[in-house]
């Protein structure tokens, strides 16, 4: 079946089941492997990505729901790695090993979206779904308030 | 010697009318056939009872069997966290309801589940995934709370008592959805035919709701 998705701007047809997890049309047919296979069972946050402006877990997305959406992986984030919370994770040095950071900044993104200058709550509870096992949760909020300009 | 009847209580699947006699002592009397806990009773069986309004809110105790089921229930949290599973434990992961009952930006409902269950990722869905209204809480509630609330337009969505019934009745996706939940989930009890028929027996008898006292 042939599915057309906008991503990262660019129209992209796909001849895929329609079942297949959105998360494996990115990573194995077009190639985005910046979005991270986690869990697969929408528990971990990895694999995060946004779909029509709304942050969604690729991996239990059947890719038939992004058809002739608009998706945005890390890799559109932002055309050079400017978006203000990149340049706030390397300014902190978040990652530790770095797998789950594409999520955590695709959430983080939305995050401030909708709420440029959130609270120490709004944040707590809109990454509270990104798991990091190496525990950089305090950089990553810290990271994120740097990049809002907020509670430094 | 009067005999009088006070109150409807189950237990396990066994309605019985507690008889409260004259010399003061109470007895139990079953009223309705026992079915097992995932059955309903069919709404024939409630003309075993007499007295209108004690059949009626029999009706509604045997629609709370479904209402107060973790399935239902899970989703019409008190506050603002919902409840996975039979154990009826805090939502994996840990989300909030949010200004609509949708989640917050980046914990949607929506971000995870989808319009259908997911069998391999075992991500329950229907469509429009969502919880129930906080005014429409049922977890910790009596019978009696819930049928109260279920009555009234200011906390039951603006609905008449018929369109309580065709909600119940008809709605395929969200109420639906607890005759269907997928994987191993254990379903509401009955069906949602039988379930539809029951709101609908209990409005036709006048709505009545059963004593504080009264548990499912």
């Amino acid at each position: 079946m042939s599915i057309t998705i906008r991503v990262n701007g660019k129209d992209r047809q796909l001849d895929v089941d329609p079942e297949m997890p959105l998360l494996w049309a990115l990573r194995d047919v077009l190639g985005l492997t910046g979005t991270k296979y986690g869990c697969g069972e929408a528990l971990c946050g990895a694999c995060t990505v946004h779909l029509n402006d709304h942050v969604v877990r690729s991996c239990v997305t059947p890719v038939s729901r992004a058809a002739n959406a608009e998706v945005v992986t890390i890799e559109g984030l932002s055309p050079d790695g400017n978006h203000p919370l990149q340049k706030a994770w390397v300014e902190l040095g978040v990652p530790q090993c770095g797998f789950c950071q594409a999520g955590q900044l695709m959430t983080a993104a939305a995050l401030l979206k909708k709420h440029p200058r959130p609270s120490d709550e709004q944040i707590d509870q809109s990454m509270a779904g990104n798991l990091c096992r190496c525990g950089t949760y305090t950089r990553i909020r810290e990271a994120i308030k740097k990049a809002a300009g907020v509670g430094q | 010697m009067s005999v009088f009847p006070v109150m409807l209580i189950r237990s396990g699947a066994l309605v019985t009318l507690l008889i409260a006699t004259a010399s003061g002592r109470s007895r139990e009397t079953p009223v309705l056939p026992a079915v097992s806990n995932n059955q309903l009773h069919a709404v024939a069986d409630f003309a075993a009872i007499a007295d209108s309004k004690e059949r009626s809110a029999a009706l509604f105790v045997e629609a709370s069997r479904v209402l107060l089921h973790p399935r239902c229930a899970n989703c019409h949290p008190d506050g603002d966290v919902p409840a996975q599973g039979m154990q009826m434990i805090p939502h994996q992961p840990p989300v909030t309801r949010g200004p609509e009952g949708r989640g917050v930006v980046g914990m949607e409902c929506t971000g995870c589940h989808q319009d259908r269950n997911l069998v391999h990722a075992r991500v329950p869905g229907a469509p429009d995934w969502h919880l129930a209204p906080r005014e429409m809480a049922w977890v910790g509630k009596s019978p009696r709370q819930i049928c109260e609330q279920i009555k009234d337009p200011k906390r039951n969505g603006g609905k008449s008592l018929a369109q309580i019934v065709e909600h119940n009745a008809h709605d395929k996706a969200l109420v639906g959805w607890g005759w269907s939940p997928g994987n191993d989930r254990e379903p509401a009890p009955g069906n949602q035919e039988q379930f539809g028929a029951i709101v609908a027996a209990w409005v036709e008898s006048g709505a009545e709701c059963p004593s504080q006292e009264v548990r499912r």
